[in-house]
């Protein structure tokens, strides 16, 4: 089936605007959602692999590496040209097998040729790309403890089965879950640098409005497709001059300032807030098109950026949300 | 063999399963929880009618591995004919059709991500026939499947075995005109009304109004469509009642079936109030298909089912007992076992590269590495882990606090036979203390119980806290805590440890609070002398069962705790 068109989906904008935050910036570190069922938390992720302008790539690279990963990586990569292709999206499903995911010895290889190579896995697929995993509450943990891992360091090293590879594997991993199902590790959090909490619209003129669109897709999803592309092209065309923006935008020392005392207010634990925070500000003022990174950029992105990283207070039954914003209050008013 | 009554539950399943051949894909599929011969039968007639439109038709087996599910290499062919033999996937090969699901609420996470993930492909993914056994109320297929099927059907009490012809003829949703905004607004207020959060239902619904109008050949949906929709789709999935003018009265013995009002016949019952708003039409018809014991539930408050979701501490991977799952590399120490023909598995395909390098000949014994072993796993239920909050405080004379040490010790000599462990925490004077971390062991719990001395004030929220931590602490190592908590409920010690009853009973309650957020099982025991109302406000608070025994002795409050625990599986 026709993916549903990412422009299509009706309200949950801090989902959208998170999604594409990553996609400008992946050092940003992923994307956590947390939602009920039924509230277009994997339909917003998938539409998202439509949206993303193509990468460079050396040619027969199964890694997909650009040129730079080949000077780090010579055995790994190919010496063919460089080619555009499509950002990779990686849909890993909850049962994948470890072999699966960091790759394991090429079974047809060894069968026909008598020969130890190496099957690149999902982690390899999804280098320079999105990795998504739904329910990833519900992941085993060894798979956890590996994702992490990778995640941090940015390369696979495989070494089992007498094999000892080492690859690039540099992904944004997107996550979503339903909270109520079983907790996601703190450890893994943390490492998320954006979560959203998306909730179904209870809004009935907005559940109306889902309902006819979907119906509309249903029935006929090429034409639905092709009513919406110019709209995907437009987001695609923000997110490429986001992209080539990023660089010539550095936070000023206000920026800064205001990002280590919002912190501060909140209690949010470790520097990785706080570098969230700039990032995340900084892809979104390049997303917006502004000319400089400005206070309302990082209010924006304030609650998605620090939600994750409050301490837990079992006896304070005030959201982190509504913490953050409490703060925001006092220090912006 | 009688004839189909009119509120037989099959008669509802019958038109779902016709709505649901109308458009497989769209729907998702379909769940049919009981195993009766109702079922059966509807599942051979579905069989019959994917096969002569063609559409593939599978059922999967429960034990089915990655590679048969989604396709690979074919090992043992592979090995004996000397070039990769691939072997398609089932959820391949039933693209575009139907894959039954037996004992669905027995499916593994992982399994259940796949036919997840599947489903989401929509027209090139299989629709989904789950077969729930699942006999307790919480005993069902995970929530990822239930929320991507439409229809779910509970032919438990169905009594007949008569499917009857499922031919839906030349329906076509694609002739019906699409709903129109009073339509649209009627399903999505039935759905608020029903307490249906999620969006898929009401997307189901809508394509269910459609089809059903499909079905009944027009091209324009009326309110009957709309209706069955609602009860077919919505309805299921109520979790809550619609306020109603008068209040539902639960009948203790009434007979499980829905009222009688089904299938076509809504179109004539919504006859008598024509006046009423569409979506109030809709409620109704949604209602009347709520079976009579669930409405007693939901107006009691509590949801309809548990669904298993795999969450902390129900089940966990063991290396020494319970179910088997797959192996997993590995050595065989610390008790776990070598799973030998997957260790054989994993070193086959190498032999050809390892006799190279060692130059050995095929004559030679097949060649081993440490990597190729694999052990096996198993799942276990995980152990329950009991903690004793005891009130040692002056209040709580002496005598109790004697018996609450011989209900601990009671229960540890069953904690022997259940494999479950208790833990004690005392609260006394200014402190709260783990005496005793979770244990097994009969002799160390004697000696803790033993040094525990009793009098001073009564620092309740610091008891509390105190065993809430002990619990979180098991959660964290995947087991399941139930607190019991002995006390006479008059808190005089605040958190600060500082005396003063009204500073000390607003702590004890922000601490008993903190439990219920928690979602720990939870039994105050009064064991003051005379019963007061604190001990049951304070249970009230941690949504905990209460019981007070005034003059408790220890047999009694052991028997009042196994009484109160969940019972174990037999597994």
């Amino acid at each position: 089936m026709a993916r549903f068109p990412f422009s299509a989906i009706v309200g949950q904008d801090e989902m959208k605007q998170a999604l594409l935050i990553a996609a400008v910036d992946p050092s940003v570190g992923g994307v956590m959602v947390f939602g009920d069922r039924g509230t277009g938390k994997s339909t917003a992720a998938r539409a998202l692999a439509r949206l993303l302008p193509p990468i460079t790539a050396i040619q027969d690279c199964p890694y997909g590496c650009s040129k730079e990963d080949k000077d780090r990586y010579p055995d790994v990569c190919g010496t063919g040209p460089l080619r555009k292709r499509a950002v990779p999206f990686v849909d890993m499903p909850l049962g994948a097998t470890e072999d699966r995911v960091i790759g394991s010895l090429d079974l047809e290889r060894a069968l026909r040729a008598g020969e130890k190579a190496f099957e690149p896995g999902l982690l390899a697929k999804a280098h320079r790309g999105f990795l998504y995993i739904d329910e990833i509450n519900l992941l085993e943990d060894h798979l956890v403890d590996l994702l992490l891992d990778v995640a941090a360091s940015g390369e696979n090293v495989v070494e089992r089965e007498g094999l000892s590879v080492r690859h690039p594997a540099r992904f944004v991993l997107i996550g979503s879950g339903n909270p109520e199902e079983g907790e996601l590790r703190p450890q893994l959090l943390d490492r998320f640098g954006l979560s959203v909490e998306v909730k179904t619209p209870t809004d009935i003129e907005t559940r109306i409005e889902i309902m006819r669109l979907v119906a509309s897709q249903e029935r006929d999803p090429q034409a639905f497709e092709a009513e919406w592309a110019a709209q995907d092209d437009k987001i695609l065309k923000q997110v490429a001059r986001g992209k080539n923006k990023l660089a010539k935008l550095e936070p000023g020392e206000d920026v800064l300032t205001d990002a280590a005392h919002l912190c501060l207010a909140v209690g949010a634990d470790g520097l990785r807030g706080e570098l969230t925070l700039m990032r995340a500000a900084r892809a979104l003022a390049a997303l917006k098109g502004a000319k400089a990174v400005r206070r309302e950029h990082l209010i924006a992105i304030a609650p998605s950026a620090l939600r994750h990283r409050l301490r837990r207070d079992v006896l304070d039954e005030t959201g982190s949300t509504a913490r953050i914003t409490r703060a925001i209050d006092e220090l912006f008013g | 063999m009688s004839p189909q009554g009119p509120d037989d539950p099959l008669k509802d399943a019958v038109l779902a399963a016709r709505l649901f051949l109308i458009a497989p894909q769209l729907f998702g599929g379909l769940t049919l929880r009981g195993a009766a011969p109702a079922r059966d039968a509807l599942v051979a007639a579905l069989g019959d009618a994917f096969a002569s439109s063609g559409k593939p038709f599978r059922r999967l087996p429960g034990h089915i591995d990655d590679e048969r599910l989604l396709g690979g290499i074919d090992i043992a062919s592979s090995l004996a004919s000397g070039k990769t033999v691939e072997q398609s996937g089932i959820l391949q090969e039933c693209a575009g059709g139907a894959v039954v699901v037996p004992m669905a609420e027995r499916v593994e996470p992982g399994v259940a991500g796949r036919l997840a993930q599947q489903a989401d492909e929509g027209a090139n993914g299989p629709a989904m026939i789950l077969l729930d056994d699942g006999r307790e109320d919480d005993d069902a297929p995970p929530a990822s499947l239930l929320e991507r099927t439409a229809f779910h059907c509970d032919l438990t009490h169905s009594r007949e075995w008569e499917v009857g012809d499922l031919e839906t003829g030349s329906a076509d949703i694609a002739s019906v005109c699409p709903l129109d905004e009073p339509a649209l607004a009627a399903l999505a207020a039935t759905a608020e009304a029903l307490g249906v959060p999620s969006l898929r239902p009401l997307i189901f619904a809508q394509t269910a109004a459609l089809a059903h109008a499909a079905l009944q050949g027009r091209s324009r949906v009326e309110e009957a469509d709309l209706a069955v929709a609602a009860k077919l789709i919505l309805s299921p999935r109520a979790t809550r009642l619609p306020p109603a003018e008068e209040p539902p009265e639960p009948p203790q013995d009434a007979p499980p079936e829905p009222p009688p009002e089904a299938g076509d016949e809504t179109e004539d019952s919504q006859q008598p109030n024509p006046d009423a708003p569409l979506e109030e039409m809709l409620v109704e018809a949604a209602q009347a298909a709520i079976p009579a014991d669930l409405l007693a539930a939901l107006a009691k408050g509590n949801a309809p089912r548990r669904v298993t979701g795999g969450g902390t501490g129900k089940r966990r991977k063991s290396g020494l007992r319970g179910k088997p799952l797959g192996a997993r590399p590995g050595l065989p120490r610390g008790g776990a076992r070598l799973a030998l023909v997957d260790t054989l598995r994993a070193a086959v395909p190498w032999q050809e590269v390892r006799r190279r390098e060692t130059g050995a000949t095929r004559e030679d014994p097949i060649q081993m590495r440490k990597d190729d072993l694999r052990v096996r796993r198993f799942e276990d239920k995980a152990a329950r882990v009991t903690i004793f909050a005891v009130d040692a405080s002056g209040s709580a004379a002496a005598a109790r606090l004697a018996e609450a040490k011989g209900a601990v010790e009671l229960m540890l000599a069953q904690a022997y036979v259940t494999r479950s462990e208790v833990a004690l925490v005392a609260f006394r004077g200014d402190q709260a203390e783990l005496l005793l971390p979770p244990t097994r062991s009969l002799t160390r719990a004697r000696r803790a119980l033993s040094e525990l001395p009793g009098g001073g004030g009564t620092p309740l929220a610091m008891g509390l806290d105190a065993a809430r931590e002990c619990a979180e602490a098991v959660i964290s190592k995947g087991r399941t805590p139930s607190l019991v908590v002995l006390t006479d409920g008059r808190a005089n010690i605040g958190r600060d440890g500082q005396p003063g009853r009204k500073q000390a009973g607003e702590d004890a309650a922000s601490s008993a609070k903190a439990i219920a957020r928690a979602g720990m099982d939870a039994l105050v025991i009064d064991i003051a002398a005379r019963v007061g109302p604190d001990s049951a406000a304070l249970a009230d608070a941690m949504h905990a069962r209460f019981l007070a025994l005034p003059r408790a002795d220890a047999r009694q409050i052991a028997s009042a705790v196994e009484a109160v625990q969940p019972t174990r599986d037999a597994a």
